[in-house]
C-alpha cells in the first residue's frame, strides 16, 4: 500500500513538471509546495500549506490558540478566557493547577496532563508577552441598579461581610498584578460567573490558603451576578494594557500569590 | 440474612455456570480447572536476594528497584491525581465496577512498612495479599508473574524507601457479584497461570530480555490485547490489539501484520515511539502517553533496543483473530450517505488539516504524523482517530522531546456530522481503504479524555 502511494506520488510530479498547469490540477489530492520548498496556498478557503514545521512557540501551542484565540487574544464573545497579556506566573499557576486536578476543566486537563514544568513555564511567558489591544466592549443591557452594585463590591468590597475589594488585590485598574495576579476585565461573563461559582463550590482550587475560595465563599448568586455584569462591561483604554508590577499589601492571605 | 442467604446462593449458581462456560471456553476438563483452584503455585522463588542482601541493601540495588518500577509504570497507576506518591487511591473505571489502587508506601499501617520480601512476592508473582486476599486482576499480576525472585526482592527494597504516608486504602466499589472475591478462584483457575519467565534458548539475549521486559514488567499486554467479557485477555490473540474498556481508547496492535502491527515500522521507528513518544509513523496520544511519559523513556537503551527486537520478532497474527472481538463496532453507513460524507470529509481536510498533515496525508513527521498507511487509522476501531480530531492534544514532554508540538481540538468547530466526514475522508483516502464512520458513532467519543 505505501509502495504504491510513493508510486502514484511520483507519477503525480512528473506529470506536474510536464505540464505547466500541474500543480492546480493536483491541488486537491497532492501539493507540490513540499517539493518545491515554497508554502503555498491551495484556494481562498484552504489551509496554509507549510514546506517545514516552523521551531517556534507560535507553532507547538497552535492546539492553545484553536480556543484562546490567535495569540491567546480570545474576546468576550464565547467563553474562553483571554490568556495574552495575563501575567506569567498566574498563567503557569493555572497549568500546573490543571494538570494536577486543582482546577477543573476536563479540556484543559487533557492538553497538559503530560507536559512538563519546563515547558509549561515557557508557554505562560510566551502568552504573557504578547500585549495585543483588547476588543471593543458591548454595553451591559442589565439595570444601572445591578451595574451600580457591582461597582461598588468591585471597587470597595464589603467589609461587614468580609468581602474585600477586587482592587485591593487585582490592581486599581483591574489589570493585575505581576506576576501572579491576573486581570479581571476583557473576560466573558459567563466565564467569570463560572470562576466565581466553582471556588465556592471547590471546583477550583489553588494552593492553600485558596483567598479566592474564602471571598467567593462569602458572595451570594446575586453579588457574583452583579460583580460579574460590571467587570465584563467595561473597555479597556489602550493606556492602560499593562500589568501592574506594584506589589500590594494584600488584605488577606493567598497561597497563589509568592 | 435472607438477602444474604439469597445472595450466597445466588454467587454459588453463578460459580457453577461460570465454571462450565470456563470449562468449555478454554476447552479444560471440570477435573483441570477445579484442580488449579485448589492447588496454587507455592514457589517462594529460590533465586532471590540473599538475607544479607535484604537486611542490608546496597544503594545499587535500591536503584535497580527505582529503575524496575519505572519499567513496571508503578507510581501513575498507586498515584492518585495531585496527590501523595505511591500513596494509592486512583480509580480505576471498568465494566465490573471502580477499583482504587493501595497506598504502596513504606508507612507500616496503611502501606507496605509491614510487608517481608515474601509477602511482596506473594503479591507480584501470585496475585496475593499479605491478609491472603486474592487481588483483582486490575493488578497486572498475570503479566507480574513472570518477574524474577530478585527482580521482585530489589522491587520490595525499593518501595522500602518511598516516604511513608499514612493512607487507608479504599475499599472497591464493585457490583454484585464481581465484589465476591472468592469467585476469583474461578477467574485464576481460567485464566492465570504463575510462572517465572523461562528463556527461549533458541533465541538470543537480546530478545530474551526485550520478551522478559514486554511480557512482565512493561505488562503490554494489559492494554495491547483484547480482553473478553470476564476481563481476561487471551493468548492466541496476544498483543494482536484491542479496544481498552471503558477508557475508549483502541490500543494498536503491536504483532508483524503490516497494516495493522508493527511489521512496516523499522526498528528505529519503534525505538523512537517508546523513547520520545513521536516517531516517523505515529505519535503516541491517550494512555499511551502516560506510559512514554512515567515508564519508557526513562528505560536505558539497551533495554529499549531488546524491547524493540521482541517486538519486532512477533509474527503477524491471523487476520481472524484480529478481529475476534468486534462487538463495539458501529453499524456500518449506508452506502446512499458514503459519497456525501467523503465529498465534505475532503473539503473539510483541505480547510483544516492539510496545514499540517499535508497534501496525501505525508505528515511532517515526526510532529506532524502521516496519515497515509497509519496503522491508528486503517485498523478496526476509528475511536482513536475520532477521539485525536475532538481533542488534538500533546504528545508528552519526554527527554527526546520536551517541546511536544500539538494539535488543537475541533470539537468546538465541527459537528458531529462533519468530524464523521473528516474521518472517513481521512480512513478512505490515499490507499488507507478503511470504512467511513457515522455521526452516531462521533457522538458516542464526545466525551473529553481523562
Amino acid at each position: 500500500m505505501y509502495r504504491k502511494r510513493s508510486f502514484a506520488g511520483t507519477l503525480a510530479l512528473l506529470f506536474a513538471l510536464c505540464v505547466s498547469e500541474g500543480p492546480h490540477v493536483f491541488a486537491a489530492s497532492y501539493t507540490l509546495s513540499g517539493n518545491a520548498g515554497v508554502a503555498k496556498k491551495i484556494d481562498a478557503n484552504a489551509g496554509q500549506v507549510i514546506s517545514s514545521i516552523p521551531d517556534t512557540l507560535k507553532q507547538r501551542l497552535v492546539a492553545c490558540t484553536a480556543c484562546h484565540g490567535p495569540e491567546g487574544r480570545a474576546t468576550p464573545e464565547g467563553y474562553f478566557p483571554r490568556i495574552a497579556g495575563k501575567p506569567a506566573g498566574y498563567l503557569y499557576h493555572q497549568l500546573i493547577n490543571f494538570r494536577e486536578g486543582r482546577r477543573t476543566s476536563p479540556m484543559m486537563s487533557y492538553m497538559v496532563k503530560h507536559l512538563s514544568d519546563d515547558y509549561l513555564k515557557e508557554m505562560a511567558d510566551y502568552f504573557s508577552n504578547q500585549h495585543i489591544a483588547y476588543a471593543p466592549v458591548e454595553p451591559s443591557r442589565l439595570s444601572s441598579e445591578i451595574l451600580a452594585k457591582g461597582q461598588k463590591l468591585v471597587k470597595f468590597g464589603d467589609a461587614s461581610r468580609q468581602i474585600p475589594a477586587c482592587a485591593a488585590c487585582h490592581g486599581e485598574a483591574l489589570m493585575g498584578v505581576a506576576p501572579d495576579i491576573p486581570g479581571l476585565l476583557g473576560l466573558p461573563r459567563d466565564y467569570l460567573r463560572a470562576q466565581l461559582s466553582s471556588w465556592s463550590n471547590g471546583l477550583r482550587r489553588t494552593v492553600a490558603p485558596d483567598c479566592m475560595a474564602k471571598i467567593a465563599r462569602q458572595l451570594t448568586g446575586d453579588d457574583m451576578y452583579a460583580v460579574t455584569a460590571w467587570l465584563a462591561s467595561q473597555s479597556i483604554p489602550q493606556d492602560r494594557l499593562d500589568v501592574s508590577t506594584t506589589a500590594l499589601k494584600l488584605p488577606i492571605p493567598c497561597g497563589s500569590v509568592r | 440474612m435472607k438477602k444474604n442467604i439469597i445472595r450466597i446462593i445466588a454467587a454459588l449458581c453463578l460459580l457453577g455456570i461460570a465454571l462450565s462456560v470456563g470449562c468449555i471456553a478454554s476447552g479444560n476438563t471440570i477435573g483441570a480447572v477445579l484442580k488449579a483452584i485448589f492447588s496454587e503455585d507455592q514457589s517462594t522463588g529460590q533465586s532471590g536476594l540473599s538475607e544479607s542482601e535484604l537486611a542490608q541493601p546496597t544503594s545499587q540495588i535500591i536503584e535497580r528497584g527505582r529503575y524496575l518500577a519505572r519499567i513496571g509504570n508503578c507510581m501513575p497507576c498507586h498515584t492518585a491525581k495531585g496527590s501523595d506518591v505511591y500513596a494509592g487511591g486512583r480509580e480505576f473505571k471498568t465494566a465490573f465496577g471502580a477499583l482504587y489502587s493501595p497506598n504502596i508506601t513504606s508507612d507500616v499501617s496503611t502501606g507496605l512498612g509491614a510487608w517481608s520480601a515474601t509477602d511482596f512476592w506473594k503479591a507480584i508473582h501470585l496475585g496475593r495479599s499479605k491478609n491472603g486476599h486474592l487481588m483483582y486482576p486490575a493488578f497486572p499480576y498475570t503479566n507480574y508473574t513472570k518477574i524474577t525472585r530478585r527482580d521482585a526482592d530489589a522491587l520490595y527494597l525499593y518501595f522500602k524507601t518511598v516516604p511513608a504516608v499514612v493512607r487507608v486504602n479504599q475499599s472497591h466499589d464493585l457490583q454484585f457479584p464481581y465484589n465476591q472475591r472468592f469467585l476469583l478462584n474461578i477467574w485464576r483457575a481460567l485464566y492465570f497461570r504463575p510462572g517465572v519467565f523461562e528463556a527461549q534458548p533458541q533465541f538470543d539475549e537480546q530478545w530474551n530480555r526485550g520478551a522478559y521486559l514486554v511480557q512482565g514488567l512493561g505488562h503490554c499486554s494489559a492494554c495491547h490485547t483484547a480482553r473478553n467479557r470476564l476481563g481476561a485477555t487471551n493468548e492466541q490473540s496476544d498483543l494482536a490489539g484491542g479496544l481498552m474498556p471503558t477508557l475508549d481508547w483502541y490500543a494498536p496492535s503491536l504483532t508483524g501484520s503490516a497494516h495493522l502491527g508493527l511489521g512496516e515500522w523499522t526498528s528505529q521507528d519503534v525505538f523512537d515511539l517508546l523513547k520520545t513518544g513521536v516517531s516517523k509513523r505515529g505519535s503516541v496520544f491517550g494512555p499511551m502517553s502516560e506510559v512514554v511519559s512515567e515508564s519508557l523513556q526513562y528505560m536505558n537503551d539497551q533495554d529499549t533496543r531488546a524491547m524493540v527486537t521482541y517486538l519486532k520478532a512477533l509474527p503477524e497474527t491471523p487476520e481472524q483473530l484480529q478481529q475476534a472481538s468486534q462487538d463495539w463496532r458501529f453499524p456500518p453507513v449506508p452506502a446512499h450517505d458514503k459519497a456525501r460524507l467523503l465529498t465534505l470529509g475532503s473539503q473539510l481536510y483541505q480547510k483544516y488539516c492539510i496545514e499540517c498533515h499535508q497534501a496525501g496525508g505525508k505528515g511532517m513527521a515526526p510532529h506532524y504524523p502521516p496519515l497515509v498507511a497509519n496503522r491508528s487509522i486503517t485498523m478496526y476501531s476509528a475511536v482513536n482517530a475520532i477521539r485525536m480530531v475532538l481533542n488534538g492534544g500533546y504528545p508528552p514532554s519526554t527527554q527526546g522531546n520536551p517541546r511536544p508540538y500539538g494539535m488543537p481540538p475541533f470539537r468546538h468547530q465541527l459537528s458531529d456530522d462533519e468530524v464523521a466526514a473528516v474521518v472517513s475522508y481521512v480512513l478512505s483516502a490515499w490507499g488507507n481503504n478503511a470504512e467511513p464512520v457515522s455521526a452516531e458513532e462521533v457522538g458516542r467519543y464526545r466525551s473529553i479524555p481523562d
